[in-house]
């Protein structure tokens, strides 16, 4: 047999029907909802008389709308039936929903992996851009629209055009303090925000083998940052030691299951659509500038001259950031002063982004005049960091302690960033308004928005002394 | 889903690369439970300022584009979420037609479903519609059978995907499509 990458792998095993000059009807596996982008879907089963063909394969939490606060109590009448839909809906087709109050309710891209759900070799859908950080498993994750949200609670199915395949191949090791959230940051800003469009990415590479399941979700996540749907990671031992025992592994057969996952790895000799090669050990922290995720330097540059290099639409770009953001051309980036820091979102609030987080705060104080959040991207995140006393030493040092939510990622709930103030953002888009009317964003990994909460400014974590690899 | 053949309407220029999703239809309202009513949100925070007063310098508010139902921008329109409120705001707002060199795949996706015809044209055929949208009131005729958009003196032929261009000519609902595989769908799951 000819030698496949996993992509292929998993598209022929979830191949039902095919035809000519139509895409193909796909399986899916794992059908995973949330308040925002379901109910309209449900309203359309119920207008048709359509029921939900699998609810066993349909995971509902709250996440996106949710308040944070201790209290978890929103005044807001329309989030407030937003959330009571999602219920009325899950209650009426059978359909399991982590609930606010529920111990695994979440962040939908974290709850997932955290409780097994995500596996190897698995079609997973969600209406959610974001869904692609399952792909860390090695499973083909992708977002969808709330039609096809519809279509796959109808008939537990999707009808897709084969992408396009690419690797993203990360060579070398990466450095002191270079963090997964660095390099995914560093792809994007090197090879654009629409590198991607049309491909289903696979990310190989020495520097993304050495990457722990967390990291390797942080890469994962932002592939849609880079414009592609999907983006996945073979599986390897890695993979198999993160799943071994969570809830919703057949753990009875477990071996079984990890000789099966671990044969969808890319074959050797399988070939891509395209190929880009980055360097990891190139890599240093980095910062976003602008507003959007290609926008980002590494914290040793200066702001860019709109004048010089650049052709008319670049440098109208970079101009038209630059206002949005309030910064001077040619500034270095560490002299940029942050009002607020969040530590949180799909992309960096599992266990370990607040322990790299907490190792830099430790015994240390927020910077006066500086708010700063941490927001667990689960419940189960939550009670493990309390377990291992990181709230304390967050509070200690002046900063909030949330409950689980997306939060100021998207400032759907009362977590807003103030029009005109500056937030170093663990999180996975710097777009206009996103965190907040009029906000400025600036993306970071965890450790750097830890040691930016502390400072009042970006600094190079390189240069702390606490930081290890 | 109404079927889309053949279109004719205003167009009007938004000159911007990478509108995204966020842009289109900014989050605050994503709380509503309907799908119908989201044009007046549309490009929210670009088209009103803080009390709500219209901006009178964005292109949708001009006198001039008033009932537009084409509208042309720049590459990588509709980056970002997976929001299908794009999608409804633009089409609740009266828009029929969007052409930019290129889209994101999400959002095309999305656009698909709900009948809104997305054409991807080189970025020197934006450029030109792009400027004489700016220059008069600019109609175009859009021809989903023969894949061409036309206006007096100018015929652009564009691409698009046998199955999309089907779907959109019949109008068709996917799900009714895909119900009648049902004997299929179920001897897979049989296998596994
Ligand atoms: S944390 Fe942010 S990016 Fe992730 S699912 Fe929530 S809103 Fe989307």
């Amino acid at each position: 047999m000819k030698p496949r990458t996993i992509i292929e792998k998993i598209w022929d095993k979830h191949l039902i029907h095919q035809e000519e000059g139509k895409p193909d009807l796909l399986y899916i596996d794992l059908h995973l909802i949330h308040e925002v982008t379901s109910p309209q879907a449900f309203e359309g089963l119920r207008i048709h008389g359509r029921k939900v063909r699998r609810p066993d394969l349909t995971f509902a939490t709250v996440d996106h709308n949710i308040p944070t606060t201790p209290s978890r109590v929103s005044k807001d009448p329309i989030s407030i039936k937003q959330m009571s839909t999602l219920e009325k809906n899950c209650q009426e087709n059978g359909i399991e929903l982590m609930d606010i109050g529920h111990p695994n309710q979440g962040i939908v891209h974290i709850i997932g992996p955290e409780l097994g759900l995500t596996q190897p070799g698995k079609t997973i859908v969600c209406g959610d851009s974001h869904t692609s950080t399952h792909g860390a498993f090695g499973a083909m994750a992708f977002g969808i629209g709330t039609s096809e949200v519809e279509h796959v609670l109808a008939t537990q199915t999707l009808w897709q055009r084969k992408p396009k395949t690419m690797q993203i191949k990360v060579n070398g090791k990466l450095g002191r303090g270079v963090r997964a959230k660095d390099l995914i940051l560093a792809i994007i800003g090197k090879f654009g925000f629409s590198v991607g469009t049309g491909y289903i990415v696979e990310y190989t590479g020495e520097a993304i083998r050495s990457l722990t399941m967390e990291e390797r979700m942080t890469v994962c996540n932002m592939s849609i940052e880079a414009g592609a749907r999907a983006g996945l990671i073979s599986p390897d031992e890695t993979t198999v030691a993160y799943l071994k025992g969570r809830k919703f592994v057949d753990n009875d057969r477990f071996d079984e299951l990890a000789s099966e996952w671990l044969s969808l790895a890319t074959d050797e000799g399988a070939t891509y659509d395209k190929t880009i090669e980055i360097d990891a050990a190139s890599i240093e922290p980095q910062v976003t500038w602008g507003t959007n995720p290609s926008m980002c330097l590494p914290i040793s540059a200066t702001l860019p001259h709109p004048d010089a290099q650049y052709n008319v639409e670049e440098k109208e770009s970079i101009e038209k950031a630059l206002t949005y953001m309030g910064l001077e051309p040619g500034m270095p980036i560490a002299d940029i002063k942050v009002d607020y820091v969040f530590i949180g979102s799909c992309t960096n609030a599992r266990l370990s982004d607040l322990q790299e987080a907490a190792s830099i705060v430790k015994g240390k104080k927020v910077k006066e005049g500086v708010r700063a959040l941490i927001v667990p991207g689960s419940q189960l995140v939550k009670l493990q960091a309390e377990e291992l006393g990181l709230d304390k030493i967050f509070m200690e040092a002046g900063f909030e302690w949330r409950q689980s939510g997306c939060s100021m990622c998207l400032a759907m709930n009362d977590d807003v960033v103030p029009a005109g103030k500056r937030c170093a953002s663990t999180s996975n888009r710097n777009f206009e308004g996103r965190q907040g009317n009029g906000s400025r964003t600036h993306l970071v990994s965890p450790a750097m928005a830890a040691a930016a909460a502390i400072n009042g400014h970006f600094v190079d974590i390189r240069e702390l002394e606490t930081v290890h690899h | 889903m109404e079927p889309f053949k053949k279109h004719r309407g205003l167009v009007c220029p938004l000159d911007r690369r990478n509108v995204d999703t966020d842009q289109i239809i900014p989050k605050q309202f994503l709380k509503r439970i309907e799908r119908q009513g989201f044009g007046e949100c549309l490009f929210y925070h670009w088209r009103f300022d803080d009390e709500g007063n219209k901006k009178q310098d964005f292109v949708l508010n001009k006198e001039k584009y008033k009932g537009a139902s084409i509208l042309i921008a720049g590459e990588n329109f509709g980056c970002g979420s997976s929001r299908e409120h794009a999608p409804w705001a633009l089409g609740d707002y009266g828009f029929k037609v969007i052409i930019a060199p290129s889209f994101a795949d999400i959002f095309y996706n999305n656009c698909q479903k709900n009948g809104l015809l997305l054409i991807k044209l080189d970025e020197d055929n934006v450029k030109l519609l792009m400027q004489k949208a700016q220059q008069e009131s600019f109609y175009l005729d859009v021809d989903l059978v023969n894949q061409v958009v036309v206006s007096d003196g100018l015929s652009i032929p564009f691409d698009i995907d046998a199955y999309q261009k089907k779907m959109l000519l019949e109008g068709l609902d996917e799900i009714a499509v895909t119900l009648k595989l049902e004997d299929e769908i179920r001897a897979y799951e049989q296998t596994r």
